[in-house]
């Protein structure tokens, strides 16, 4: 057995919290660059270099590079062979008030759903954790802005249904959205298992680097296909218009029920952020 | 890019032209879902509202807590479609701008244009950018909000787009 002392688990939480929120992805800000030089439309072209320029400043300044500095949602992968001192959810929630306090970040969650009183310390946050061989503690911290949030939805399909109604769907849930979810966007999908799994699968989906692909190569075509269609919806960045509507689509799929078809999109924003460390 | 000067006339608003890359220059307050409801709220029970909207400009931003030697945090726009549903009673107490970002309803785009108002886009997810057009910030309602409290804002060169007119 290893033993993982709380203490350390508040401080990486801590300290993902802060990268997350100053420092844009690497891949999507290398996807925001290739997409300025495809662009063709002057005003999306324009729109593309703030987005660029206010990544460098966030990292620079130490500037929220979104106000919205979103719902903490702790990923965790716990080796059975690690002994936690202390308590675990206390520690990564100390994490997180600790991170928004010292670093100005905007607390943005309410105690309850109807009432609405803001708790002040951003806190609780969201935890998923799972058992994994070995002694160490994988931890990824994830923030959203709600902008994209709102946007996101499920639909339960038929097993019988093709795969171009899931991609009409998907296009579909994009054009809705229209500018509201800050595109250009990364596109998270989750197909099969239960509709929870499908929307968990939804978010894990975008962790993946936005310029690879699924190793299933029907998956594969999918995103493909999906990137294409969404991309000639020509919203554009911030709704200008252009050819740069999503800077990919990831989807990650499960075996599923004989009888069902479960289908979660997870739109997320330019400004995709999160951070993970293994210690 | 052409500069325009705020508050707003109704002059102005009419030589806008849609999709107009403009910087915009001056007052706006600031306020989003929980003051607007409360605001909407006060005017419907024909209350005075503690801050008069009259030819202002709102932007919809909540922004991050200010960092010592700053103006104001990162304050990039919300998405304004919640909005609509408390915009009409504002436009109807003479408010003529609004910034934000995404698209509006249907009625609300209708009553943007009857009441001669404007509503503008900004550049959504670029708070830090954002934050360095502001020359000046102090809370002025609704302190007990926090961030949704009511600011009065000065901005300089703030870069918007005209999406409804």
């Amino acid at each position: 057995m290893r033993t993982i002392n709380s203490k350390l688990i508040a401080e990486t939480v801590k300290e993902l919290c802060i990268k997350a929120n100053l420092e844009l992805r690497k891949d999507i800000l290398s996807a925001l660059r290739r997409a300025r030089e495809k662009e063709t439309s002057s005003k999306a072209r324009g729109v593309l270099d703030i987005i660029i320029y206010n990544a460098l400043l966030a990292r620079k300044k130490r500037l929220p590079i979104c106000q919205d500095t979103g719902m903490v949602v702790a990923y965790v992968a716990i080796g059975q062979e690690v002994r936690i001192k202390g308590v675990f959810r206390k520690a990564v929630e100390r994490g997180v008030a600790e991170a928004y306090r010292c670093s100005y970040f905007r607390n943005s969650i309410v105690m309850d759903p109807l009432r609405r009183k803001n708790t002040k310390n951003n806190l609780p946050s969201i935890i998923y954790t799972c058992i994994v061989p070995g002694k160490r503690l994988n931890i990824r911290i994830s923030v959203k802005g709600f902008g994209c949030e709102n946007i996101s939805r499920t639909r339960m399909f038929r097993p019988t249904d093709s795969a171009s109604l899931i991609e009409d769907f998907v296009v579909e849930a994009v054009k809705d959205s229209g500018s509201r979810a800050c595109p250009p966007v990364y596109i998270g999908v989750g197909m099969g298992g239960t509709i929870d799994k499908a929307t968990l699968l939804s978010k894990e989906a975008v962790f993946r680097s936005v310029a690879g692909c699924s190793r299933k190569r029907h998956i594969a075509k999918l995103e493909k296909s999906i990137l294409a269609k969404v991309n000639s919806l020509k919203i554009g960045p911030m709704g200008v218009g252009g050819r740069t509507t999503a800077l990919g689509v990831s989807v990650l799929s499960y075996p599923t029920h004989i009888a069902g078809l479960p289908v979660a999109v997870n739109i997320s924003c330019h400004a995709t952020r999160d951070a993970r460390k293994v210690i | 890019m052409r500069k325009i000067y705020l508050p707003l006339t109704k002059k102005v608003i009419k030589t806008l032209r849609l999709g107009q890359e403009v910087l915009l220059s001056g007052s706006v307050l600031t306020a989003r879902d929980a003051a607007h409801k409360r605001l909407a709220e006060t005017l419907k029970s024909n209350k005075k509202i503690p801050v008069s909207i009259k030819g202002e400009t709102i932007y919809y931003t909540g922004p991050t807590p200010t960092m010592p030697g700053r103006i104001i945090g990162s304050c990039g726009p919300t998405t304004s479609s919640r909005m609509d549903q408390f915009t009409h009673i504002l436009l109807r107490h003479a408010l003529l701008g609004m910034i934000g970002k995404g698209e509006r309803s249907k009625e609300i785009v209708s009553a943007i244009k009857r009441f001669g108002a404007v509503y503008f886009i900004t550049i959504g997810g670029a708070g830090a950018y954002l934050s360095e057009k502001v020359k000046n910030s102090k809370i002025i309602a609704y302190r007990d909000l926090g961030t949704e409290a009511i600011r009065r804002v000065i901005v300089e060169d703030f870069p918007a787009i005209v999406a409804v007119v």
